[in-house]
């Protein structure tokens, strides 16, 4: 990828940090950088497209690290869970037989998975020693039949974040506009319901959560062309730009693809979330005032109604156990200010919140929700976590698997809000899941019998303390 | 408090129970160069055998006094006594225990009349000791006879009361109850060494029936156990530790005889038993606890926090006997889990401590169904509850008598910090492996993927 491709995509227009002096995505600081690579938020972005075949292009540390490391689920192939790499030897690299290495990798992976489509993430080595994946990518799809998506993605590039961007150009450039959506099924037609076309884009159906959603779009006629990339198969990527809304669920990751469309199809966005009771119902109300359709309008508020009055039920046994509990919250991007509001529907109290890797744009909606005395934390090192956790007294910590186990060494109750966790949170239902995995780490009896000191102990200070 | 709920139907249907004589058997074949003769017909020898030789997997010395149709009718007691000088002359074992079954109990044996008779017909083996124990299988369960015949034992070797604590300055007795395995048994008496003591441990199937093989190619007595000698001096210990509620009956007798002090523990798994026990430990040995200990209860905290993710509001249902029981209740309440189904397969002081609202005197039957009333998600049982697991659709974790269908699961560590960590780390990985907290797939009305199958199958070829 040329260096004026890489400064084209980290200047997004979308982004409203673009519009102040400091413009694009900040580089990496050696010696003090977190966080996942170009490679990493590329493959994490396409990765849940089921019926594609994933191969990552290159020696073995990217794929073997990272392949079937990912919480997404789909409804039908389970292709996208099968490890795919050219696991590049030595050889390959001295003697220059990556491409041909690829090239057949690709055909085994044709003949023997017969998958919709294979994507080619592209890595460091090979971007390296200058193999040519979109050359290769060409032939292998004149000769298998199939199409072939190369993803310019190596690792040097850039951070996790321009990763995702990676990957919606690459499926703008590529896929999208490539088909034509199916006619809407008679046998899904009902009177009074016009059938609306949306996409909804940076939901990754983690731990199956987005299928809380699903049937209450289907119960409005929101028929949904592609979620871009939970549950999806590379047909609902091609026809994404006949949707008639688009909704970008995790505001970072692919907003350049919603930006496009906006921009070449005339379809219009909006960034929301499905955590939270209210966010959920703040979605459906954004795409009934998008497509400008009374009757959706009329049937979405009831449907909201419905639900939330069958939810507060639901959660007022385990608002009980929670109310006033004290969070900490360290998890980047769109979930530092989705995730507030969540919490603030279950009666808890968000004493801080990361913003490490939040957008001023999501820095500016946690003021508007947390309030402008809310504080915000920025370094994420296990010490200074432990520390803030300490100064604000807080009951629990919520961060990303990473983080898990800083906290539990610390004896401090925790909840895993990344892309690993084995929960689902959204929707309606899923702020039924959450509470009870909240209270059930808040409440654990095994708290009080790990910070207990030994019953022979002489010091009554169970491990050193890390923070303050 | 649990509330007792008494059976209440007529059927047993899957049984949990095991019966007193089994119980009774097993306590002896913890002591070495031992042998138990079951006075009652055959049968009940070659199913507490089978039994035996299944779930661990070793052969089983076990006799019978072969009561047969015209003896059950007239008079069992010649059957007794022949029976004793034939297992006595021939093979001259170290102690013989006698437990009662219900045909000879039914019948009226006086078994205890029958050892004098014995020893005053054959006065040449009056250096074997015989222990007669009553465990008719009509009461109690293999627990309930386990802790008869220890007590039994301790009668027969401690006859007479002693005034000698302390005269072996590191010997420390200790009970050891029957929801202890061979491994349990042998990690006990490596924790006791750690603090410079000797662990004299009655009955010690740690060292009969954990699995080893040896010089010798068959054996008509037990390989390895408590030595019988020792028996005879625990009146010298400087402690004694009981392990399990089931024996302080025995403990009681032990403590008047000898007046040795005690320590009793209801249970050794989980890190309060754990904290009590090494506490003892050291206070008996007067050593600071090793640093290798202290780093098994840190580890074990470690797991503890590593899996109450899983097993917070856990929903387990365990059927056991009533020790076993009591220990597993306890230690998933102390990690969040709640105990939804309990059943235990005969009364005892215990179960009204369990951790659980109720708990059933029943059997796998009515284990099923409080388990499916209730939405358990795991089941704690021995091998017969893999049906009951089956249909219930959960994971099982085996514990206790028999398992038959588990290799090793005899010699299983549970107790300790050790143990319990494994043990937390099993229940974790069994409710995540089917855990089932996903949502449903959904498929959208408006979706046309016309041919998917739900899994993509791996391809017919080989490469």
């Amino acid at each position: 990828m040329q260096a004026k491709d890489i400064a084209e995509l980290l200047n997004e227009p979308a982004c409203t940090h673009n519009k102040k002096e400091k413009s694009g995505c900040a580089r990496p600081k050696p010696g003090a950088t977190a966080g996942g690579c170009s490679f990493d938020g590329a493959q994490i972005a396409l990765l849940p497209i089921a019926d594609v075949a994933h191969i990552v292009h290159g020696p073995i540390a990217c794929a073997g690290s990272s392949w079937d490391n990912r919480g997404t689920r789909s409804s039908g192939p389970t292709l996208y869970r099968i490890g795919m790499t050219t696991d590049l030897t030595e050889q390959d690299v001295i003697m220059g037989r990556g491409e041909k290495r690829l090239f057949h990798a690709i055909k085994q992976a044709v003949d023997s998975y017969a998958p919709k489509a294979v994507f080619i993430y592209n890595t460091c080595v090979p971007a390296l020693t200058g193999d040519d994946i979109g050359a290769v990518c060409k032939a292998a799809a004149e000769k298998t039949g199939v199409p072939v998506i190369p993803v310019d993605c190596a690792g040097f590039y850039g951070t996790k974040n321009l990763g995702n961007r990676i990957a919606g150009e690459a499926m703008f450039k590529y896929v999208v506009g490539t088909a034509e959506p199916l006619p809407v099924p008679e046998s899904a037609q009902r009177p009074g319901i016009t059938v609306h076309d949306v996409n909804l884009i940076g939901e990754y159906n983690i731990a199956g959560e987005f299928w809380n959603v699903a049937p209450l779009f289907d119960e409005l006629g929101l028929r949904i062309l592609c979620t871009l990339s939970g549950d999806a198969r590379f047909h609902d990527v091609q026809t994404m730009h006949r949707a008639e809304a688009n909704m970008v669920v995790c505001a970072k990751a692919l907003l350049n693809v919603a930006r496009k469309l906006q921009t070449d199809y005339k379809t219009p966005f909006f960034e929301g979330s499905f955590y939270g009771v209210t966010d959920t119902s703040m979605a459906f109300r954004e795409f009934a005032k998008l497509l400008n359709d009374p009757s959706l309008t009329e049937r979405t508020e009831a449907l909201i109604a419905r639900e939330e009055a069958k939810i507060n039920t639901a959660l007022d046994p385990w608002r009980e156990k929670l109310r006033g509990k004290r969070v900490l919250l360290y998890t980047g991007g769109v979930k530092s200010w989705s995730i507030v509001s969540a919490l603030q529907d279950l009666g808890m109290e968000v004493v801080a919140t990361g913003t490490n890797k939040s957008t001023e744009e999501d820095k500016a909606r946690i003021r508007e929700i947390m309030g402008d005395k809310t504080r915000m934390i920025t370094d994420g090192s296990p010490k200074a976590l432990l520390g803030a956790v300490k100064e604000y007294q807080a009951d629990i910590l919520i961060a990303g698997g990473r983080n898990m186990y800083t906290a539990l060494k610390a004896r401090i109750p925790f909840l895993d809000i990344n892309q690993e966790r084995e929960f689902g949170y959204e929707g309606y239902s899923g702020m039924v899941e959450l509470a009870r995995q909240l209270a059930l780490t808040i409440q654990s009896p095994v708290w009080p019998s790990v910070r207990k000191p030994a019953p022979w102990a002489k010091s009554n200070v169970p491990g050193v303390e890390l923070g303050a | 408090m649990a509330e007792i709920l008494k059976r209440n139907k007529a059927l047993a249907v899957n049984p949990l129970k095991a019966s007193q004589p089994v119980g009774a058997s097993l306590a002896f074949l913890g002591i070495n160069k031992a042998i138990p003769m079951l006075h009652g017909s055959q049968g009940c020898t070659a199913f507490g055998k089978v039994f035996f030789v299944r779930h661990f997997r070793e052969p089983i010395p076990l006799q019978t006094t072969a009561m047969d149709q015209v003896s059950t009718v007239m008079s069992a007691d010649e059957n007794v006594i022949e029976g004793l000088r034939a297992v006595c002359e021939k093979s001259k074992p170290a102690l013989i225990g006698l437990p009662t079954t219900g045909l000879s109990e039914t019948q009226g044996t006086d078994i205890k009349r029958l050892v004098k008779d014995f020893y005053t017909a054959h006065p040449e083996f009056a250096h074997i000791p015989v222990v007669p124990v009553n465990t008719p299988d009509f009461t109690g369960c293999l627990e309930s006879g386990y802790a008869l015949a220890v007590k039994a034992t301790l009668e027969v070797m401690l006859p007479h009361k002693s005034n000698d604590i302390g005269k072996r300055k590191k010997q420390v007795n200790v009970l050891a109850g029957s929801f202890l395995t061979p491994g349990d048994v042998e990690h006990i008496k490596e924790l006791i060494e750690a603090f410079g003591l000797r662990p004299l441990v009655l009955p010690d199937i740690g060292d009969s029936l954990d699995g080893h093989l040896t010089e010798m190619e068959s054996s008509p007595l037990t390989v390895g156990g408590t030595p019988v000698s020792d028996i005879s001096s625990m009146g010298e210990s400087i402690a004694t530790l009981v392990l399990g509620n089931s024996l302080y009956d025995a403990a009681d007798f032990l403590k008047a005889q000898t007046s040795v002090p005690d320590f009793r523990f209801n249970s050794l798994m989980g890190l309060d038993a754990m904290d009590a026990f090494v506490s003892a430990l050291a206070e008996i040995s007067g050593k600071p606890v090793p640093e290798k200990i202290e780093r098994q209860r840190a580890q074990l905290q470690d797991a503890m926090v590593d899996s109450h993710f899983m097993l917070g509001f856990a929903r387990v249902a365990i059927a056991a006997d009533a020790d076993l029981l009591y220990g597993f209740a306890r230690l998933v309440s102390e990690l969040g889990c709640e105990v939804v189904a309990a059943v235990a397969p005969a009364r005892a002081p215990i179960l009204q401590d369990v951790s659980a609202a109720q708990v059933s005197i029943g059997d796998l039957e009515d284990l099923e169904i409080a388990a499916k009333h209730n939405g358990a998600q795991l089941v704690i049982s021995n091998s017969h509850a893999v049906e009951t697991a089956r249909r219930l659709g959960v994971p099982l974790l085996r514990a206790g008598f028999p398992q038959y269908d588990l290799l090793g699961g005899y010699q299983r560590l549970w107790v300790g910090y050790r143990g319990t960590r494994q043990a937390l780390f099993d229940l974790a990985n069994m409710l995540v492996e089917h855990g089932q907290h996903e949502p449903e797939p959904y498929v959208s009305i408006y979706a046309q993927r016309t041919g998917e199958g739900y899994a993509t199958s791996a391809p017919d070829k080989t490469h």
